[in-house]
């Protein structure tokens, strides 16, 4: 029986990605712990396995063998559906994300835009849970996701646009191909197409924080306010689903300002490049969004959504226009 | 906040804070009418752990009421411990030596300081920042080890008696004591080069939270409360007791009536109390811990009569109305934070929900002190 090639291809690449995913998912809670508690001086977990290796597992099979409670008076099918529909557009962003020349899933011409499309929709599911959950808490947390979302997505997509002007390309392959050769390649130091680049860097890096609801800008959860917030009412696996979304869209985010910015497999110094550069990128920055979550207060709703519109809307647009216009003359 | 604008009656809707909710540090309940995010309406619902502490005190003689104290604001017992005591023994005119007096103040302002630590940590906590709190925790726990030589419990301490102090200090505590001090001086810039200089805390605090001075009088608010409204009334000052008027030491007052005033207030506070302590240690003098002639059943001149004493949280004072038996005939207690939660409603209307929680974490709620 003949079978195509292309077609165990994509599965085998399926199968890695979901397994890419759930791993991540499970290993940045650990590392979270660990990060949290060494900051705090403590230990973290240390109890199962070596250096507490195995918690993911055990917490895996707790969260699993709980029972599934729905509680009277939510709407079931939108209760039900929400964590799926924060985990699925995370899992499908990662099939066209390059982690070096070869190991991409599916290179697409609009990878860039599959990946911010699909991470719209994170949000609905956000929505869609806090709503069906017919909980005051989850509502007004919802409330604040959204309109969280609709301030940040603008920044951070005219950031990118800025990038593809510069690149002339949403091919994420192509876009980490011009990068190659050492750190002053990469987009965060390409001064001669802009020199507020590092500013972009900064901006999209923040924007991704308040994307993924991560502190300072975990106005979703708030759990001295809001008690969880949108996950008031989750219990079980419907709640691990839910951050195993939410820890997936922090390795998309990280991946994405990796590809963009940090120059994809390249090497710093233009040697070896490979998939270990990318992800060693990609982890730093996922160490400091959790470094960032353990130091800083939260801030409040109005502080960040003055920041968005009245600070980094107006600079990211500076930013376009002045790039537009080096363009133009250079 | 000027952004507010009512609506109507029927767009807003009652949240239930609490009684379980992580920002109300234990069982306390607001009812909140609210708009979207806007606080229109606060009630503050108390009676969750309502114990009758006053009708216990009426209902044992006078020695036996002395565990209760420590019962109520769990985390300056000391204070409570001493305002009791200090009521009795104006009550049946009982000395008190000097060492005890020195004794006394030194516990008691060490337990400020752990107080206020904890004050610290929890309150960051609720602005969402988790770490400070165990860094609190750590400095904490080094007055609880000292506090635990002494009086053999860490956290409801009975310490005091009438005529003096259970037991007399064992030879590691002042130099425990001193070397606390300096440990907890060489951390005060790091909490307030990581914390109080916080961009995202400085925003959070700063003209947020207002309680005029007309407020604090209103309701009655006492302590870092009333301080960081401008209002210079310390009880240690103002109404000195035991041996607090030998001892030098300020009164921090911010007069910018926000979050942050009480706050700083606090952060200040640690400082001063250190201060009281190292005078107390430089100071302490020889001799018993417990007056001689203190009789084993006690049984104070009719009357009626009052003490009141500065913790952590404000002022507390306590009444107590003797008819010359072996039991109070009644014994009002006044607690500092039932005065500095009333004030909540009035404050917090028209606020946002988490500018509302940071007044109320400003207020340093301690829940069995408020419903005794």
């Amino acid at each position: 029986m003949h079978v195509d090639p292309e077609i165990i291809r994509l599965l085998a690449f399926l199968v890695g990605v979901i397994a890419f995913a759930a791993l991540n998912a499970a290993y940045l809670v650990w590392l979270e712990r660990k990060e949290a508690a060494h900051i705090q001086r403590r230990i973290g977990p240390k109890e199962v396995g070596p250096f507490g290796l195995f918690q993911p597992l055990v917490d895996g099979i707790k969260l699993m063998t709980k029972q599934l409670i729905v509680p009277a008076g939510v709407d079931p099918v939108l209760f039900k559906i929400a964590p799926i529909l924060v985990m699925v557009p995370a899992i499908m962003s990662f099939v066209t994300i390059p982690f070096s020349e070869t190991l991409v899933a599916r290179n697409l011409d609009l990878g860039l835009l599959v990946i911010f499309a699909f991470a719209s929709v994170n949000v609905l599911g956000l929505l869609l849970g806090a709503w069906g959950s017919r909980n005051k808490y989850a509502v007004i947390s919802a409330a604040r996701v959204v309109s969280q979302n609709v301030a940040y997505e603008i920044p951070m997509l005219v950031t990118v646009v800025t990038l593809v002007m510069i690149t002339g390309t949403m091919n994420l392959h192509n876009i980490v191909m011009q990068q190659q050769g050492g750190f002053w390649h990469w987009n965060i130091l390409n001064l001669s197409a802009s020199p507020l680049m590092p500013v972009a860097f900064l901006i999209f890096f923040v924007c991704m924080l308040a994307e993924t609801n991560r502190a300072p800008f975990d106005m979703a959860e708030a759990e001295s306010e809001l008690v969880a917030g949108a996950f008031t009412e989750y219990s079980g696996m419907g709640f691990g689903v839910f951050f195993m979304g939410e820890y997936a869209n922090i390795v998309i985010g990280a991946s994405v300002a990796t590809i963009l910015f940090l120059g994809g497999w390249d090497c710093p110094l233009g040697l070896f490049p490979g998939v270990h550069w990318f992800l060693i990128k990609m982890y730093f920055l996922i160490f400091t969004v959790i470094w960032i979550r353990w130091t800083f207060p939260r801030t409040t709703f109005y502080g960040l959504l003055n920041l968005s519109w009245k600070i980094l809307i107006p600079i990211s647009f500076f930013n376009l226009i002045l790039t537009s216009a080096m363009l133009k003359v250079f | 906040m000027s952004a507010f604008a009512k609506s109507e009656a029927n767009e807003t809707f009652v949240l239930n804070l609490g009684p379980q909710h992580p920002a109300t540090h234990g069982v306390l309940r607001v009812k909140l009418t609210m708009d979207g995010e806007y606080i229109v309406e606060a009630e503050p619902v108390l009676g969750y752990i309502h114990r009758m502490h006053e009708k216990m005190g009426e209902n044992r003689t006078w020695a036996q009421f002395l565990p209760n104290t420590g019962r109520m604001d769990y985390l300056h017992a000391l204070a409570y411990n001493h305002g009791y005591v200090s009521v009795v023994e104006r009550a049946a005119g009982i000395e008190v030596p000097e060492r005890a007096e020195y004794l006394r103040v030194i516990t008691a302002e060490l337990n400020r300081v752990s107080s206020h630590l904890l004050w610290f940590g929890a309150f960051i906590l609720d602005l969402g920042g988790f770490s400070p709190l165990l860094y609190a925790f750590d400095d904490r726990e080094h007055i609880l080890d000292l506090l635990e030589s002494v009086t053999g419990s860490r956290l409801t301490y009975c310490y005091f008696r009438f005529g003096g102090v259970y037991n007399d200090i064992d030879d590691n505590f002042v130099p425990g004591t001193r070397a606390f001090i300096k440990r907890l001086r060489d951390r005060m810039p790091m909490y307030h080069n990581l914390v109080t200089k916080n961009i995202i805390l400085m925003k959070r605090l700063q003209e947020v939270g207002p309680i005029s001075a007309e407020m604090c009088r209103k309701y009655g608010a006492t302590g870092p409360v009333c301080r960081g409204s401008g209002i210079n009334f310390d009880v240690r000052k103002h109404e000195p007791y035991s041996i607090y008027p030998e001892m030098d030491f300020d009164v921090p007052v911010y007069d910018q009536c926000e979050s942050m005033a009480r706050y700083m207030v606090r952060m200040d506070e640690i400082e001063q109390s250190l201060r009281i302590i190292e005078q107390g240690l430089d100071k302490l003098p020889e001799g018993p811990v417990m007056a001689e002639k203190v009789p084993k059943i006690i049984k104070p001149a009719k009357g009626d009569y009052y003490h009141a004493v500065e913790t952590a949280r404000g002022s507390f004072g306590v009444r107590v109305v003797s008819d010359g038996s072996n039991t109070p005939y009644r014994l009002k207690l006044r607690s500092p934070t039932f005065s500095n939660l009333s004030l909540f409603g009035e404050a917090c209307q028209g606020m946002l929900l988490p500018d509302a929680l940071a007044l109320m974490g400003s207020l340093d709620l301690v829940i069995p002190e408020i419903d005794r």
